[in-house]
């Protein structure tokens, strides 16, 4: 048993067999074989060591002819070691004796033995395990070959990864995925994201902990206290499946909140809407009692096509979420929001090179208003649903004023367009901006006379005031939505807001951390988009306590100067009213 | 049929010790032999001379006493050209 402690991004517990992602491709995520299958599966094992061994032997010719003898030996020892007679032996026994998939043995194998060999803890032995990294993927790669390539799951399993791309993860069936855990990231990654979008616990920033795994491994994820642990023993494995019963009871408790509003004991009322990514999230929505979509991220039309989607596709999509959501619900479509972190399926297809520095490069909006056809299409697909319910447009990363006005433009050519083609749209279409670079949040009362929303996305936000990656271990301690640099800026969009009158509303996931739903409401936010989970959270904190309380809270953690002194002073007031939510 | 059986011991003279290189000739010659072999580092596990696998886990640096065991038709060729291996100097790296 191995326990690894990381960020708990999305909470839950999740039992099962580990289904690595690794950048090689090589998927191991069945571990045992029925009885009958052992003769085939031996003689599978066997013909991929001969292969991988063949494979060695070529290689070393190729690499003797070409740089020397004494670097072709390098892979003679490969080959020797593949067909090595007591390697061959143990990997035998495991299929025979315990019906372990020949795939799953040899990984198993070989990471205990490269295991063994980090342990002689001596410089020239120790080496040793990377070699065995090599002939393990060698290995695999003939024997899963074509057949496992790909993600396509065949029973429920844990996600472990490095990292993972958001086009990896919407391949993914979210139906057979339990839980999440990687290496990388932070609380605002993709992983942490997604992972809250699929209600799935998720820890993430694990640190290196591959090497110590196989496909198949039985692992827990405990998404409540950030905790992973390797191949438990009987005791945890139980002390866990209680925990899992218990979290699915204060879960039920949160749920009975549905009916109820989103209101302070004062009476204040708050509008607390739904983040989605895919259309059939706006069914989390309802069944949390939403207010409605307060951010429809779009990019995963995108993903993962050979194609860019048709106005139709992306019409049907945006339809599909006001049908869930069901009359009378605002939904706030975000126009594309594609760079950075965020990969294209061809990388020159949009963006003219590779970018030393992504996250300050052609990204989101900028994209967009180079590539005016893909954006205008996504304009009519959103237009023509207006017609159809309370559809809101919002742009992504707008820094200047100027970029606003440009995307205003293109936006009433479009209508224009539709006018003349007859085609049905609301031509009082609500335009908002996000604010989630410092220069907009700066100058917020100018952007503010010219449209009728501003959504404030704190994760860039806070990573564009405070230059620091939160996806980057090193530096993401840096990254904080209670630093007060970051309060002082969400302090002045609201008041830009309120001076002209028009709706502002909070959609980062800080939103949805229980502890900053006091200070949001204190500092005049009546709107909120959150992960639809942590709506019950949220609206119970709400409904806990006066607007007067909160104006005290915020305007106590606005007089503290650092981001860790706002974040305990919160986390203390938040105990208080709920302590369930506070870890 | 069994031939002699032979053992020997030698102390490891190779400045890096037996690593990849060396133990992987040793494996290349105990396999051109129809004897069996076993290597144990004093102290240590008996290991199957004919198995790299096995060996990686022999961590014998320079200086390291090892015990050599031989037995089989060829046992006598088998030991000398083995003790060869073992004392040859891997210097060119």
């Amino acid at each position: 048993m191995e326990i690894k402690r990381g960020i708990a991004v999305s909470p839950g517990v999740a039992i099962g067999p580990a289904f690595v992602v690794d950048t090689e491709g090589l998927r191991i995520s069945r571990r045992s074989i029925d009885r009958g299958q052992v003769t085939d599966e031996i003689t599978r094992l066997r013909a991929a060591l001969a292969g991988a061994a063949l494979e060695a032997r070529e290689t070393q010719k190729d690499i003797s002819a070409k740089l020397g003898k004494q670097y072709g030996a390098i892979f003679a020892a490969h080959a020797l070691l593949i067909e090595d007679p007591e390697l061959v032996r143990e990997l035998e026994a495991l299929v025979t004796d315990k019906q372990l998939s020949a795939a799953y043995a040899v990984s198993r194998v070989m990471r205990r033995h490269a295991k063994a060999l980090e342990n002689l803890h001596h410089p020239t032995f120790s080496t040793r395990s990377s070699d065995l990294f090599d002939i393990e993927k060698a290995i695999l790669r003939h024997l899963l070959g074509e057949e496992e390539a790909s993600l396509d799951l065949k029973e429920p399993v844990v996600i472990l990864a490095h990292d993972l791309t958001p086009s990896e993860t919407a391949a993914l069936d979210p139906n057979l995925v339990h839980a999440f855990a990687t290496e990388a990231g932070g609380r605002a990654s993709h992983t942490a994201i997604m992972a809250g979008v699929l209600e799935i616990p998720a820890v993430v920033g694990l640190g290196r902990f591959l090497t110590d795994i196989s496909g198949g491994d039985e692992v827990i994820v405990d998404g409540n206290r950030g905790v992973l642990i390797i191949n438990p023993d009987d005791e945890t494995h139980l002390r866990y499946e209680e925990t899992r019963k218990t979290f699915g009871t204060f879960s039920r408790g949160l749920g009975e909140l549905r009916d109820l509003p989103a209101e302070t004991r004062d009476g204040h009322k708050v509008t607390l809407l739904g983040n989605i990514e895919f259309p059939h999230e706006a069914d989390h929505c309802r069944s949390r009692g939403a207010d409605g979509v307060g951010l429809y991220r779009t990019e995963f039309l995108y993903l993962n096509k050979t194609e860019d989607p048709t106005e139709t596709e992306q019409y049907e999509a945006y339809m599909t979420v006001l049908r869930t959501l069901g009359p009378g619900k605002p939904v706030v479509i975000r126009t594309l929001d594609l760079g950075a972190d965020k990969f294209f399926r061809k990388p020159d297809q949009h963006q003219p090179h590779e970018e030393r520095n992504p996250s300050l490069g052609l990204r989101s909006v900028r994209l967009c208003l180079r590539n005016l056809a893909l954006f205008k299409t996504q304009m009519r697909a959103i237009l023509r649903a207006s017609s159809h319910g309370d559809v809101r447009i919002m742009f992504p990363m707008v820094s200047t004023l100027l970029e606003l006005r440009q995307c205003k433009l293109i936006l009433a050519e479009v209508k224009e367009d539709l006018e003349e083609a007859g085609i049905p749209f609301n031509r009082k279409l609500p335009l908002g901006t996000m604010i989630e670079v410092p220069s907009a949040a700066i100058m917020a009362a100018e952007l503010a006379r010219e449209v009728n929303f501003f959504s404030i996305g704190t994760n860039d936000l806070i990573q564009y005031t405070l230059a620091a990656d939160r996806t980057n271990e090193t530096v993401a301690g840096l990254y904080s939505a209670g630093d007060p640099a970051v309060l002082r800026l969400i302090e002045q969009v609201v008041e830009a807001a309120n001076r002209f009158d028009i709706d502002v509303s909070v959609c980062g996931e800080m939103s949805g951390e229980p502890i900053y739903t006091m200070l949001l409401l204190g500092m005049g936010l009546r709107q909120m988009s959150v992960t639809p989970q942590n709506i019950p959270e949220v609206k119970k904190i709400i409904r806990s306590i006066t607007v007067e309380e909160a104006k005290q809270v915020a305007a106590q953690a606005q007089r503290l100067d650092t981001a860790r002194d706002v974040n305990h002073y919160l986390r203390e007031q938040t105990r208080r009213i709920l302590p369930e939510v506070v870890t | 049929m069994t031939g002699d059986s032979i053992r020997r011991s030698i102390t490891i003279t190779n400045p890096q010790g037996l690593h990849m290189r060396p133990l992987q000739a040793f494996v290349e010659t105990a396999g051109r032999y129809q004897s069996t072999v076993f290597l144990t580092k004093e102290g240590g596990e008996r290991l199957n001379g004919k198995s790299l696998w096995n060996l990686l886990t022999m961590a014998a640096e320079q200086g390291t006493l090892v015990h050599l065991e031989v037995s089989g038709p060829d046992s006598s060729q088998a030991a000398d050209a083995l003790i060869e291996v073992l004392q040859r100097h891997y210097t060119d790296e």
